[in-house]
């Protein structure tokens, strides 16, 4: 992931900010970094495996554009700190990771990614929407920008998981195991950063409880009355924060940041 | 040594002739993604608008840019990207459109400019016979930018162009 551009007349702005709002603010794009990553990164692996040569062409994709976003989100974070976003993707540890649990479970079969993806992409382009109004006008254009992507993301995981509940009995068993499995980490989407009620106070990001109405008024219609699948009756549970993984994790970074890290000097991977 | 002159005007049909890698039959102002050229004495600077996020053809498009300047007898030229206003395929030229179709590949629907979150995709006319009989058998392309369609008049497959 290169950087892909020079700040437009925005520094002005940036020195608005204050150093605690800073702060959160590096905090707050590295997380929505990291999830891209990783998603992108458990996307990746169905390259060369998926049902079909169309899905796997359009997985490939799918994670092309989530790394794009994820290199938005860390070029902004760069203009702030002046980090690099490769040191960060390939020379973090798990520990310093702040993805949520949701986007580094194993792959699971095609109808646990394709469901994972409809939950997290109707979050992103719900969140993005919303984004575009940031009074941090660098944020307002990456998310006007990629919220043009997420709608295509939406619309295909959609259809997958429409596809897969209403098929055959084995696609919707399979369906309805992936939901009962994944619906307890989506609280952890909706879940603040630390500090986070200072940015949307300043309106800069947006308000996470009102982006999870959206998204439940989205998502919930299609799975139960569209799908036919049932929502688990589990609670949702966010409570351990970004900085508490799965054992997931660091076997996928091992992968991941395998080639960077043994050819540390490098000029592109 | 005195300093090379050229005008924006020469700038810009160099820049006219830099085709998109992916789609050669379009250059990238066809494609709308050369926002301003700026020039100054002998400094000339070229700001672009990114189509995809994840594009992989962005660094080759961008060294593009700046060795089709340099080749007008400009060595101080500066590529720079802007994401205000993002790019959208609204800003392909009305020509370019017509040589889309005619290399096979769905011209986008207009996209106006409020990007709606809903699940159906734009209708789609075939670009060989014209009918909207269409039928999409896969939203991704070999590209970010194309989905896959099969018309079921003329019974070819073909590439569009995704409304963006």
């Amino acid at each position: 992931m290169t950087g892909n551009g020079q700040p437009s007349a925005l520094s002005s702005q940036q020195e608005t900010l204050t150093p605690e709002l800073r702060a959160v603010l590096i905090r707050k794009l590295t997380a929505l970094a990291d999830d891209e990553i990783i998603l992108a990164h458990r996307d990746g692996e169905w390259t060369g495996h998926a049902p079909i040569l169309e899905e796997d062409i359009a997985l490939a994709n799918i994670a092309q554009d989530e790394l794009g976003h994820a290199s938005l989100y860390l070029d902004l974070r760069g203009r702030l700190d002046g980090s690099d976003p490769d040191r960060l993707a390939f020379f973090r540890d798990a520990g310093e990771f702040t993805n949520v649990r949701l986007v580094e479970l194993p792959k699971g079969d095609w109808a646990f990614t394709m469901l994972r993806q409809f939950l997290f992409d109707a979050y992103e382009a719900l969140w993005l929407d919303a984004a575009r109004g940031s009074t941090y006008a660098p944020l307002a254009e990456v998310a006007a920008k990629a919220v043009r992507e997420e709608r295509f993301h939406l619309q295909h995981a959609a259809l997958w998981v429409e596809r897969l509940a209403l098929g055959t009995e084995e696609s919707r068993r399979r369906t309805q195991n992936a939901l009962d499995e994944l619906w307890p980490h989506v609280a952890q989407l909706f879940a603040p950063v630390p500090g986070e009620a200072e940015l949307v106070a300043a309106g800069i990001v947006p308000d996470l409880g009102e982006v999870c109405t959206r998204w439940e008024g989205f998502v919930v219609p299609h799975l139960t009355g569209k799908c036919g699948l049932l929502l688990p009756m589990t609670l949702a549970d966010a409570a351990e924060g970004r900085d508490v993984h799965t054992e997931h994790l660091a076997p996928l970074l091992a992968e991941m940041q395998g080639v960077a890290r043994q050819h540390a000097n490098a000029e592109v991977w | 040594m005195t300093a090379p002159h050229v005008t924006p005007e020469q700038v810009w049909s160099a820049l006219a002739a830099v085709p998109d890698p992916e789609i050669p039959v379009v250059s990238v102002t066809d494609m709308g993604m050369v926002r301003d050229v700026a020039v100054d004495g002998g400094r000339v600077t070229v700001t672009f608008t990114p189509t995809f996020s994840g594009c992989p053809a962005l660094h080759v498009i961008r060294e593009s840019i700046g060795e089709a300047v340099r080749a007008l007898g400009v060595p101080d030229v500066e590529v720079r990207s802007t994401l205000t206003p993002p790019w959208t395929t609204d800003w392909i030229q009305p020509d370019a459109r017509e040589r889309l179709r005619q290399y096979g590949i769905a011209p986008p629907a207009p996209a106006g400019d409020t990007p709606l979150i809903t699940l159906d995709p734009e209708p789609t006319r075939c670009p060989r016979c014209g009918s909207l009989n269409v039928r999409m058998t896969a939203s991704f392309g070999p590209t970010l930018c194309k989905r896959l369609y099969v018309c079921e008049s003329c019974k070819e497959p073909f590439e569009g162009f995704k409304s963006v």
